[in-house]
């Protein structure tokens, strides 16, 4: 089955992420298909690459890149709620006239049209969130 | 046709959980998730409101969420069943929909 996951809470916040992460691992195992994740709200906070936790800690972050590198997985974020909280592509970056980008790799900056393509393309849609 | 519900916030912080247990038809599934284990306490103040629904919904919590928080079988309904994670997926995938009680 296709099943589509959105997450819509910031990383280190409660446990959206996690509990999403763990899902996906979970789905994937049992021979089902994870075509991609929605990454809305305070979620898109997931994508930055200038995150730095413990070493001792696990890195949501690294964690989404790695699965989604594995099982070729395509984790967008929504750009409005992107460029609101200071997350941008190199593509962006240049046209709002910023210095930096800070979008990790795997992740891709798109828009709500990619949430409406998941729940018309995937048998499920399954949400973690605030 | 039947739903799955997710619940990721404590009865005792909001009222997504009663919200969900008054919404859900018979025949749906309740899945407790993160805080919303809580929801599984025995002589707790809503544990009335969810065992009032065990006859016709599905009351489940996820197993890692309750261990991580302490919450052993003796402390729960037993009204209340226990899931992992792929037990999760396959919830999602028996029922036609899932809603997140966010």
């Amino acid at each position: 089955m296709k099943i589509g996951v959105v997450i819509s809470e910031g990383p280190y916040t409660h446990q959206a992420a996690d509990s999403a992460y763990n899902f996906v691992k979970s789905a994937i195992a049992k021979g089902h298909e994870v075509p991609r994740v929605f990454f809305y709200h305070d979620g898109v906070n997931v994508s930055t690459r200038l995150s730095v936790p413990p070493q001792d800690e696990r890195n949501i972050q690294i964690n989404w890149t790695t699965l989604a590198k594995e099982h070729d997985i395509d984790l967008v974020v929504c750009i409005a709620a992107a460029q609101r909280r200071g997350l941008l592509d190199e593509n962006e970056a240049k046209r709002q006239g910023k210095d930096a980008n800070n979008i990790a790799d795997g992740f891709r900056i798109s828009g709500l049209g990619q949430l409406i393509e998941m729940g018309i393309q995937t048998d499920r849609l399954v949400t973690f969130g605030d | 046709m039947s739903t799955l519900h997710t619940v990721n916030k404590s009865p005792f912080a909001t009222d997504a959980l009663l919200s969900c247990l008054n919404h859900c038809s018979d025949g749906d599934a309740v899945l407790m998730i993160e805080d919303g284990v809580y929801g599984a306490l025995a002589n707790s103040r809503i544990s009335k409101a969810v065992q009032a629904r065990a006859g016709s919904v599905t009351l489940l919590i996820l197993g890692p969420d309750a261990q991580a928080r302490g919450l052993n079988s003796d402390k729960c309904l037993s009204d209340v069943g226990r899931v992992d994670y792929d037990g999760f997926v396959d919830l999602v995938t028996q029922h036609d929909r899932t809603q997140a009680w966010l």
